[in-house]
């Protein structure tokens, strides 16, 4: 609308322009012409100068602008004045319009915020604010609706798209008694939910608060413009007055209207705006694209110190593993590999200890209790139980050998269960705390990108370490560390890396938060649903993938590379033209470039820090 | 104490850094942010909220006076 206004005052103006200069007018009425088209197109600029003067406000960009066309009148050059004042709109015009597009473009990737909430209350489905809505009470969302609050699914299971907060593009199954979380949309069927969360203390609060705020942390880049714009826009101005009055003063045979006229070309381009506004935006366009694919930053200064990553330290458990035990393979003798699990899985049936619950899980299937017969358990060795009237060993290697039974050498760093059937021995299972499928691929791409070092922290054996260190191509490891430990380590090595890199942690935020803190980027993994991860951490990658790092830290320095483009040649083209300027080769409408088209370069470049995905590495 | 306020009609960028600069010179208050981006001011107001809120309308109202606080 305001846009629109603007856009038909400038079509006028310009038009005016051209019959000004079109039409055969001479002396006054040409004059009058261009002094009616200036007023229509200026007169706001005017105003609001000559308030910002009584308010003691100088060296603002309308006064600047004002100062410069009345200048350029008064010497008689109205083509210029009016063509410097219209150039001048539609520069802002379009910087407004590109600002406000970006805006909406990164506030729609954050578009969780629910509407509304319907909730059960006497008999009757109400729709309400999602913020009048107590924990405890329930509530019904319908497939297609945004969910508007934590809770647990009490009624019904469903498919939910959770890519607005993770990126992630598969839906997650969520049944009976699982937990969802605000901000995903419900899929495929009629959900009723417990709420388990007032809606400030839900996921999508968090995340909105957490998004909004992080332009509140100011990047270096960003600090660095706003002391320069502070001193650039006086030294200019003074500049443009001794550039003024000295020559004609000094120099024999110099015009003084010559030299003014050179003097309002600096004042023209005496604005910092590009800087000002480009950089933040570069960096905000930068979280907002990182947001995207589920990685939250938590302000302009951690996605800066992100693009200059030395050293990358993982923990081990619930980062690069699933942080829970699967049977990763069976060696039966003598009956089929199924048949195997079936009886480890009866045998263990009654036990809820994580690795019984991992056989269980591997089985899969139900299990009748009439099947088993009595179970012992062997302290610290394993169980014996009666299954199907067979009689079922399942242990370590001490069951076996007290039974007399000989076994294969366990292979290192895993956890192994022997089986033993009737006396005879009859295979054994292999378990282990699963590696995560993209971990490998996280850490080579790390590799790729030029980060110095990647290291491992764990509370585990050394053998499990290692082997997990060595398949997944970690530099270092450091196995069987305490809590404590862990921060000595991080203290190591915090000395060893060079004075510009930077050391970035990635945990689960659960048992890390020392470490997390002392990091100089403290990353926790899988924080959809985790609060104490959201608040430990700088960054927060939403899903479970430690691969998201390396995107974090590409869009990071994608986003570098815009706000350095932008400052060289923003500086760049304004010193040119200043140049130029104080020898008259350049004018008003160079002057007018350097000023409004070289913001709208630079919001334009701004915008592609927002994209993610096609950018090169390097 | 920290709050967080919208601002309406802050259309420049530079506007908007000279706002936070005299917000941060302002007594009572112990930081300030504005984000043009946003559109939104964070003031870490120490001492009388009322009383600060004044003068930071005041000079709101001083510097750009087509910005609205809310």
């Amino acid at each position: 609308m305001k846009h629109r206004r603007q856009l038909i005052r400038i079509g006028i103006s310009g038009l005016g322009f051209l019959l000004a200069l079109l039409l055969p007018l001479e002396g006054w009425g040409q004059a009058g012409v261009f002094l009616a088209v200036y007023l229509l197109i200026g007169w706001d600029i005017l105003w609001r100068a000559a308030v910002n003067i009584v308010h003691g406000q100088i060296f603002d960009e309308n006064f600047l602008m004002a100062v410069a066309t009345v200048g350029a009148l008064a010497l008689g050059e109205y083509p210029e004045a009016v063509a410097v004042m219209l150039f001048y709109q539609v520069g802002e015009l379009f910087q407004s319009y590109a600002v406000g597009k970006s805006r909406r473009s990164i506030a729609a990737l954050m578009d969780i915020r629910p509407d509304y909430a319907q909730v059960e209350r006497e008999d009757s489905l109400l729709r309400v604010d999602p913020e009048e809505v107590a924990v405890g009470e329930i509530m019904v969302i319908h497939p297609g609706e945004r969910i508007p609050l934590d809770g647990r699914v009490i009624e019904g299971s469903s498919a939910i798209d959770t890519s607005a907060l993770t990126g992630e593009s598969v839906p997650r199954r969520v049944e009976e008694g699982g937990e969802i979380i605000s901000g995903c949309i419900n899929l495929t069927s009629r959900l009723r939910v417990e709420v388990t969360h007032a809606y400030t203390e839900s996921t999508v609060a968090r995340i909105l608060e957490l998004v909004e705020n992080a332009a509140s942390q100011k990047a270096r880049a960003e600090n660095f413009i706003t002391r320069f714009a502070r001193c650039y826009t006086p030294v200019v101005v003074i500049a443009a007055v001794l550039l003024a009055v000295l020559p004609p003063l000094f120099l024999p045979g110099f015009p003084f209207a010559e030299w003014i006229s050179r003097a309002l070309t600096f004042l023209v381009i005496s604005c910092p705006c590009a800087l000002v506004i480009s950089v933040p935006l570069s960096f905000f366009g930068g979280i907002g694209g990182a947001s995207k694919v589920g990685v939250l930053v938590k302000g302009s200064n951690y996605l800066e110190a992100l693009a200059d990553t030395e050293i990358v330290v993982f923990d081990k458990t619930g980062t690069l593993t699933r942080g829970s035990f699967t049977v990763t393979d069976i060696q039966s003798v003598g009956m089929d590999s199924r048949e195997l699990l079936e009886l480890a899985a009866c045998a263990e049936a009654g036990s809820s200890h994580p690795i019984a619950r991992s056989i269980q899980q591997a089985f899969g299937g139900e299990i009748m209790p009439s099947r088993i017969g009595s179970v012992e358990e062997v302290a610290g060795h394993g169980i014996r139980a009666v299954v199907d009237g067979r009689t079922v060993l399942a242990g370590n290697r001490r069951l076996m050998e007290n039974a007399g039974m000989i076994c294969p050498p366990e292979p290192e760093g895993a956890t192994v269960v022997y089986l033993a059937v009737d006396g005879s021995y009859a295979g054994r299972l292999l378990i282990e705390d699963e590696i995560k499928e993209d971990a490998a691929r996280a850490v080579a791409a790390l590799k790729a990108q030029a980060v110095r070092r990647t290291v491992m922290l764990t509370g585990d054996s050394d053998a499990v370490g290692q082997r997990v260190a060595k398949e997944l191509g970690i530099d270092q490891a450091y196995t069987g560390l305490l809590p404590a430990d862990k921060v000595e380590r991080m203290e190591e090595l915090l000395r060893e890396k060079g004075p510009k890199g930077r050391l970035v942690f990635v945990g689960d935020g659960i048992n890390d938060a020392p470490v997390l803190a002392r990091a100089d980027i403290g990353v926790a993994m899988g924080g959809l649903g985790s609060d104490a991860a959201i608040e430990a951490a700088d960054v927060v990658i939403m899903t479970d993938e430690p691969g998201k790092l390396s995107t974090a830290i590409q869009i990071a320095r994608k986003t570098r590379r815009i706000v350095r483009q932008n400052i060289v040649f923003a500086l760049s083209i304004k010193t040119a033209i200043l140049i130029l300027g104080a020898w008259g080769y350049a004018g008003m409408w160079g002057a007018v470039f350097a000023d409004v088209g070289v913001s709208v370069l630079a919001i334009l470049n701004a915008v592609r820090a927002l994209r993610v995905g096609e950018e090169r590495t390097d | 104490m920290k709050k967080t306020y919208r601002l309406e009609n802050l259309d420049c960028a530079n506007c908007a850094a000279k706002i936070e600069r005299e917000l941060k010179k302002l007594e009572g208050v112990e930081d300030a942010a504005v984000s043009f981006l946003t559109q939104r001011m964070t003031l870490e107001i120490d001492g009388a909220e009322e009383a600060v809120l004044e003068q930071v309308h005041k000079l709101i109202r001083r510097l750009e006076p087509d910005v609205r606080v809310r």
